[in-house]
């Protein structure tokens, strides 16, 4: 007889992560769908906007905006797997603790939004940016992706749960995740405003400060509110 | 089976009749006894409309949040009820907000909205999200899950509303003075005693609307059950699919 | 693990979905080791008794213990000792049979399971196919996949809906020993054969429309009493 007692949430947590990542690997969809949706959208921007060249707060509001649409092709599948094929049950029947699977959720989505947004800000810095951001602004862009993909993907998670028991999924993900995620594309933006300008400038910390509240207060409210979206 | 629960709605008139006479009074006080603003002119009477409402508003989604809370912690279906109709009085409430604050950016800066106004632009983020409380509750079917997850939307809404607010006003350069602030501190005597008793009245107005919707609603389904007591069915209660809570006629 | 006698206790036990009560008032008590056997058309009740005392739906009145465990408040100590086959697999149709094994096993915190794994796949002819997608399976292969994963961490209470659906006279009798009266684990089993379901089981309940008609020990029942039910 083999051994077995409950395994910790962290374990729970790297044995779904493991699953999810192992999943989008075998079938690489989410990925995908996001990474063409942002390239075409840059395109589209293009046109619609008549410009070779965008900088400063008309090149932040273009990324984010294709940052943040992507990330809801992202959110509208979080669960989809799961409820297909019963996977949710299948952790229910785990003797495991509940958040693991929100902690797993958000870190593999959160995988997902700054995969997407490293390629995106590539695409985007050869397409349509004008300005040539130094090595220090690379770096502060990442800071604002990676503080803003983690709010996304928390509250998109929570969203995700939502959505995948009602009969409209995308819907409700679409007109649920957009107001819920407008501060995020506030802070966002402000902050990656100046990154992108000509002449160039730093990074305000008040926006970072704000982003971050953003991801604690969020993050909190899902820990505290999963558990009743995931059990019946 | 008898219901004994006695009917919802009956001491309401007495309610109904102090709302009437403090909005008919607030309504007096505010064009009658207040003075002309001497920047604005006659248009800032809007003022003891508007700001009442937002504030009546902002009530109306805190309790909301506040019921989803005591709902998940009991599961009693008069929670998810009072939940249900603060948010929806609380949505109308916000409409009647924004386009009072709408007029009144016509009056004061000429334009029908202003981007700058931070409160004015929270609102209609907030009103948004509050817009998606309906269809939110119309796509899920069974009537206990419906209540549990609009309790989570109501807990998470009422927590996005400040998170909202400081977003937005840090976003949000102040150009124009704010010659009145929200919260009445710094009015005049005879214009706060005006905006005051207009709060007391938009207050009152909305906690009598709020009970008739659910003195209705309890009404409704307790006719639902003596109907059914009468015809003798029992099992199923094929209502249809509804946004609105179910009430169990115990 | 809890040491008590009994592996099932159901006392008073209420599920409503919405106003319709799909469980109304069930009180049973399973002895550890025995078969119960739950028979009902479709829509008695049966797959919403299992789900529940698998603590997948929560009893809106009443209490379930499951070997001792109250499923209130020790739900989680009463998962590791239940396996559960439901109408769906629970498993991911793009990982093979191995992933989502190990992945159950790594959910179940079994130590070392690859081996159990492998042993899992043997009894039940999956061996030669465990590292194609389930999607390519069929549904016997599907079902039986489902049956390694409900007794992967050797679960002391089997709850098993209509487990032999999909399988040829063949594949039965391979699970046999894992999922039948020779797995000398307690069960529950929902069915829809009386004569079959009779001959495996040591209680019997019957359910119509939620509310338990029928709870007596096996011997006192024949096949036709059952039948009754689902007329």
């Amino acid at each position: 007889m083999s051994a077995s007692r409950p395994p910790s949430t962290l374990a729970a947590t790297s044995a779904v992560l493991a699953k999810e990542l192992r999943l989008e690997r075998r079938a690489p969809q989410t990925l995908t769908a996001m990474a063409l949706f942002s390239a075409t959208a840059i395109v589209i921007f293009h046109f619609a906007l008549g410009r070779d060249e965008v900088s400063g707060a008309l090149a932040s509001g273009v990324l984010w905006v294709t940052l943040t649409l992507a990330a809801l092709l992202g959110i509208g599948r979080v669960f989809v797997a799961d409820s297909e094929e019963g996977g949710l049950d299948g952790f229910l029947l785990a003797p495991v603790e509940r958040s693991a699977l929100l902690i797993a959720k958000a870190l593999s989505l959160l995988i997902f939004l700054i995969g997407v947004g490293a390629l995106t800000s590539l695409i985007f810095a050869v397409l349509l940016l004008g300005p040539t951001p130094s090595v220090t602004q690379w770096g502060s862009l990442a800071i604002v992706i990676v503080l803003a993909d983690i709010g996304i993907a928390l509250v998109g998670t929570l969203v995700a749960a939502i959505a995948i028991q009602t009969r409209t999924r995308d819907l409700i993900t679409s007109i649920l995740a957009l107001p819920l995620l407008i501060p995020v594309l506030i802070g966002a933006t402000r902050a990656c405003e100046p990154l992108l300008s000509v002449g160039g400038g730093g990074l305000a910390t008040r926006w970072l400060m704000m982003l971050g509240l953003y991801d604690l207060v969020f993050g909190l409210l899902a820990y505290a509110l999963f558990d009743y979206l995931i059990e019946d | 089976m008898t219901t004994t629960k006695p009917l919802y709605g009956r001491r309401l008139t007495g309610l109904a009749i102090a709302t009437a006479v403090v909005v008919t009074a607030s309504i007096g006080l505010a064009f009658f006894y207040a003075p002309i603003e001497v920047d604005q002119g006659f248009s800032q009477k809007i003022f003891y409309i508007h700001v009442p409402l937002a504030i009546v508003t902002l009530g109306g989604f805190v309790f909301g949040g506040i019921f989803g809370v005591q709902y998940l912690r009991t599961g009693e279906s008069r929670h998810d009820l009072r939940s249900y109709t603060a948010i929806h009085q609380g949505l109308i409430f916000c409409i009647g907000a924004l386009i009072t604050g709408s007029i009144w950016a016509k009056a004061a800066w000429g334009q029908w909205w202003v981007w700058d106004e931070p409160t004015l632009v929270s609102f209609l983020i907030v009103f948004l999200l509050y817009c998606t409380y309906q269809p939110l509750r119309f796509s899920i079917e069974d009537p206990e899950r419906q209540a549990r997850y609009a309790a989570v939307f109501a807990i998470v809404a009422g927590v996005f509303v400040p998170v909202n607010f400081i977003a937005v006003r840090l976003a949000s350069p102040l150009i124009h003075p704010r010659v009145l602030g929200s919260s009445g501190g710094s009015l005049p005597n005879d214009m706060r005693i005006a905006f005051y008793s207009a709060l007391l009245g938009a207050t009152l107005l909305f906690i009598t609307i709020c009970k008739y919707e659910m003195a209705s609603k309890n009404n409704r389904a307790q006719l639902a059950a003596l109907r059914r007591s009468i015809s003798g069915e029992s099992g199923d209660i094929s209502t249809g699919r509804s946004a609105a809570p179910k009430i169990s006629p115990s | 693990m809890a040491s008590t006698d009994q592996a099932v206790v159901c006392e008073g036990l209420v599920r409503r979905y919405g106003e319709r009560r799909a469980l109304d008032g069930i009180d049973l008590t399973l002895k550890r080791g025995q078969t119960l056997v739950v028979f009902g058309p479709n829509g008695a009740g049966k797959t919403t008794l299992l789900r529940v005392i698998a603590t997948l739906l929560r009893a809106n009145e009443g209490s379930v213990s499951v070997l001792g465990n109250d499923l209130r408040k020790n739900g989680r100590e009463a998962r590791s000792e239940i396996g559960f086959l439901g109408h769906s697999s629970l498993c991911y149709a793009d990982l093979t049979a191995r992933e989502n094994l190990t992945y159950h096993a790594r959910l179940h915190g079994i130590a070392d399971p690859d081996e159990r794994i492998e042993r899992l796949l043997i009894e039940t002819g999956l061996e030669s196919r465990g590292d194609e997608r389930v999607a390519g399976y069929s549904r016997g292969m599907v079902q039986r996949l489902a049956i390694c994963r409900a007794v992967l961490h050797e679960p002391e209470l089997l709850l098993l809906d209509e487990p032999r659906s999909n399988l040829d006279p063949a594949a039965i009798d391979q699970v046999e020993a894992l999922i039948g009266a020779a797995s000398g684990r307690s069960r529950v089993i929902a069915s829809h054969d009386p004569a079959g379901g009779l001959e495996e089981a040591d209680l019997v309940l019957g359910l119509r429309a939620g509310s338990p008609v029928m709870l007596a020990p096996a011997g006192e029942l024949t096949a036709e009493q059952i039948g009754e039910l689902y007329r």
